[in-house]
Formats: structure tokens, sequence, C-alpha cells
């Protein structure tokens, strides 16, 4: 394991950005992080700008407006960086898969490391699917 | 608006930390007065109504359920509204209150998260945990009833998809009535809070003439007192059967809406305890079968969390619509920052905008291209930190 890595597990900093999703998976992300199931004891925080983040949580079909948008965003996180893919439309476009607008899925625009499926995940879900990456990373 | 040499540009989006969904507004600054507002649309356009035509009618109820995840009953209530209308059939008596239970289940839901958002842009992180904490109790109760969190899938053409079942309903009950106390705790502690109250009284005020000017609708346009609700105007469900009231306001700034959204929780407990008082110990039919839609017209609306939701289908009589056109009730609410923001001073911004409770997802209809443009958009954390900051001040003064 290089430094860079094990630096990378301690406290893991999650990104959110939403590639036009219905705003469930987004809600959901939040909730994960209010009372009920506070990720905050994990050392998981919420950051502002993707240039803190150690994961980028995308959501959403990823549609042809967002696209560039959403390599820019992977593109500024400082690597190594983890890419989880949250709900049904991001790992595969779900129903909206034969839509004109659709950009994604996801995978096909920044490479995935985790899929999370769901319409939406659980925050349960959520959980189980960011202690996965920390063992991953280890 | 023209760039002249002393307004200054705050972009805001597409992608910031605390709105949920990707949106780009841009400030046009003289010093710290807000001057102009401009919006632009279209990261979370999924060309729903073009996929629309081409899904069978009972696909497309799941279809428009995922147009928006937060009030996610409101597009199959108002899709559902639409084909009975079409048709000209009526539901069975279950069928109706099971609708208006969850059609009001998620108001309180709604409106429990816009008031912890609100909370969150004041730098008020109590009330967003708060209001967040008293939210799961809902969600439980969507659990215990529809199998899911979100996206309850409880509706269908002619009735809904799932009973409640009598043996549910007395702990149903219990969890609604310790939702009704959690829900008056925090509403007294909202409403009495003198810093609360300091810094959303006179801010983002939307006079009953803007209210007309931009035909807005929901808790905006009853927060300036004009009296509209799709429940009580057009009634449909079990509205017409249970006992509740409108909620009104005067003064049409940032905490009339609040005070109006929380009112609003209370009436909807109101119409769910009356709703189950209806159907508990009751056996009856829960839907009736659709076998064709016949060719024509319809038309149905409901009343979401944010304002009416509407929804026009015209059929000619095959497997899926020809046309389906659907207005959200965000379309014409949040147009009116051009009356509330401009004249405003910069840290108000966050919270007029929030104000109106934008559901972007439920809005955009309709993309517009520009790939020329490319900005650097990463700016509203700085907005919220000046908003924190105001609050901060105000309450060292008090």
């Amino acid at each position: 394991m290089n430094l860079k890595t094990k630096a990378l597990k301690k406290s893991l900093w999650v990104y959110h950005m939403s590639g036009g999703s219905c705003n469930n998976c987004d809600i959901e992300i939040l909730d994960c992080l209010t009372p009920k199931f506070d990720l905050e004891r994990f050392g998981i925080v919420l950051v502002g700008s993707p240039r803190h983040a150690d994961v980028l949580l995308c959501t959403g079909i990823v549609n042809k407006k967002c696209v560039e948008r959403v390599k820019e965003v992977y593109e500024q996180t400082a690597k190594p960086c983890v890419v989880v893919a949250i709900g049904a439309c991001a790992c595969s476009g779900g129903m909206f898969r034969d839509s004109y607008e659709m950009g994604g899925p996801l995978n096909k625009i920044i490479p995935v490391d985790i899929y999370i499926p769901g319409c939406p995940p659980k925050p349960e879900a959520m959980i189980a699917g960011i202690v996965k990456v920390l063992e991953k990373l280890k | 608006m023209k760039n002249n040499k002393k307004t200054v540009i705050v972009p805001i989006g597409p992608y910031h930390p605390l709105l949920e969904e990707p949106e780009f507004f841009a400030l046009y600054c003289d010093g710290e007065k807000i001057v102009d507002v401009e919006w632009q649309a279209g990261y979370n356009h999924r060309g729903i109504e073009k996929l629309s035509e081409s899904k069978h009618w009972d696909q497309v109820t799941f279809l428009v359920e995922r147009i928006c995840g937060i009030c996610s009953t409101s597009h199959p209530f108002a899709y559902c509204n639409t084909i009975e209308n079409l048709i000209g059939m009526t539901i069975p008596e279950r069928a109706k209150y099971i609708r208006s239970i969850i059609g009001e289940l998620e108001r309180i839901h709604s409106h429990l998260l816009w008031m912890g958002l609100a909370g969150h842009f004041l730098g008020y992180n109590t009330v967003f945990m708060w209001a967040w904490k008293y939210r799961e109790p809902v969600l439980d109760l969507f659990e215990i009833i529809s199998g899911n969190r979100n996206h309850y899938a409880m509706f269908k053409i002619g009735g809904v998809r799932r009973n409640i079942e009598n043996e549910d309903i007395p702990k149903i009950r219990k969890m609604l009535a310790e939702i009704k106390g959690q829900l008056e705790m925090l509403i007294g502690a909202v409403l009495d809070d003198p810093v609360l109250t300091a810094r959303l009284k006179n801010v983002g005020v939307l006079t009953k003439q803007d209210i007309k000017n931009f035909g807005s609708v929901g808790p905006v346009a009853r927060a300036s007192g004009v009296d509209v609700d799709v429940r009580r105007d057009e009634p449909y469900a079990a509205y017409p059967l249970v006992e509740w009231s409108v909620i009104t306001a005067k003064n049409g700034d940032v905490l009339d809406k609040a005070v109006v959204r929380l009112s609003e929780c209370l009436e909807a407990v109101k119409i769910i305890t009356q709703c189950l008082d209806a159907i508990e110990g009751k056996a009856g039919e829960i839907g009736e079968e659709v076998r064709r839609v016949p060719e024509g017209e319809g038309i149905g609306r409901h009343e979401a969390p944010r304002g009416e939701c509407f929804h026009y289908i015209r059929s000619d009589g095959a497997n899926s619509p020809v046309r389906h056109k659907i207005r959200a009730p965000s379309y014409t609410n949040v147009p009116t920052f051009k009356a509330s923001c401009i004249g405003q001073t910069i840290s108000d911004v966050a919270i007029i905008l929030a104000g109106v409770d934008p559901c972007y997802c439920c809005t955009e209809r309709v993309a517009v291209y520009d790939a020329g443009k490319k900005k650097k958009l990463y700016d509203f954390q700085h907005l919220v930190e000046l908003s924190k900051q105001k609050t901060e001040r105000i309450r060292k003064e008090i």
C-alpha cells in the first residue's frame, strides 16, 4: 500500500454530485449524515469542493448537459479518488436508458469503482457500500 | 441585463454542496445589493414527457413517480386523476382515503425537509438536524405502508396498489401521535426563536400582485395571502370528505412561508387521522380494473407540497399517451426571484432562493443547450458563509 492510499482510508471526505437525478438518492445521501444514520462517526464528512474530496458520490442519469461538468468535476479531484455510482440511474440508466437526454450511464464517462443499486438505495445500503470502499482500500 | 463596470457577477452552481440539484444562478450585484438575477436550467432534464409516449399507461405511473424524489406521490396522483378524468370514472371509497393519507404524509416529510434545509442555509444546523431527525418516523411510516422509504409505488389507474391493512392502523396511529408531538415542539422552537424571526421577517417579500403576475401556487401564494388550494377548489380523493382548513398568511416574507408550511404539517396530521378513522375496521375494494383507455383528452391536478401539479394527456385509444404535458409547481414559483431578490443584500439570497422550496427536477421539461459557454462555477459555499455570518451578527445584537 502506498502512502497516498494509506492517507486516503483514514477519514473519507465525500463530494456529492447529481447528474440529472430525481433528487431521491441525493436526499438519502443527506439522510446518511443526519442523526439517525450519522455517517460522521466514521469520519465521513460532506465537503464543498471536489478538490477536497476522496470519494465522489454520483447520482442520476448524467444527462447530456451534465456530461462535460461531471468530467470537469472528476478532473478536479485529487487522485486516487473513489467514484461511487448511487442508484439505478447512475448504475445502468434505469428506466431512463432510452431517453434522448441520456448521456450516461456514469461508467461511460468516468471510471466507477463501486455500484450501489436501488431506487433509491436505503441509507443502510449506502453505508454498507462505503464500508466496502474502506475494505477495498486496504 | 448588460454587464456594466459597476456590477459584479456572482455565479451559483451548477454544482454546489448544499442544494441537491445542479442549477445555475447568476447574481448581478452592485456592492452588496442585487441588481438582477439570471437562471439557467436544464441540468436535470430527462425527457420524461417524450419517454411517457413510448410507455404503457400503467408504466407511466412509475415513470412520473421518478420525476421527483421529494414529492414522489404528487405526479402519480395528478396522473391518475388525469386518466380517471379522461375515462370519466370514480374510484372506490377506501382507495380515496388511502390516496389522501399518502399525499398528506408526503406533505409532512417534504415540509420538514424544507425547514431543515432553511435552517441549514441560515447557519442553524440544530434546526437542520432536528427537522431531519423528526422526518425519519414519517419515512418509517411509509416503509410500513408501502415497503419503501421513498418512491412508494402506491398508485395505479383506478385506485391504489396496496391496502393499508386494518391490523397496521393502531401502529400507524401511535406513530402519528408521536410525530404530532415532535412537530408541535419543533414548530414552537422555530417560531419562538428571536434570531430566526429577525433573520426571516421582511426578507424576500412577495406581494399579492407579484403572486398574480407570476402565477405562483402553493405555500408561496398562500403566504402572501392568496387563498388557492386545489384540494379545496377542485376536490378530489378524500379531501371533500374530511374536515380541514387552508392555511394562509399575510406578509409574504420567508417567515410567513415557514409559518404556512409548518402549520400545514399539523393540518396534514388532522387529515390523516380522519382518513384512518374512516377506513379502520372496514373492508372494501382498493381499486377498479381499467382494461382500456378510450380516445380523448384529460386533465388532472393535485396540490403537491409545493403547489398545484398539473397533468394533461391526450389519448388515441391505443396503449400509450399521444401527448403528455406536465407542469410542476416550481415552474411558476422559481421565477418569483425576479421580484423577491432584487434590492436585497447578497447574504439574504440563499434563504430567499430556498424560500420558495424550489424543485428543479420537477420543473425541467424543456432543455436548451449552450455548448459554447464554460465558466468556473463553484461559489455557493461563500454565499452560505455570508448568510451564516449575518445570522451570527443578529444573534449577537439580540
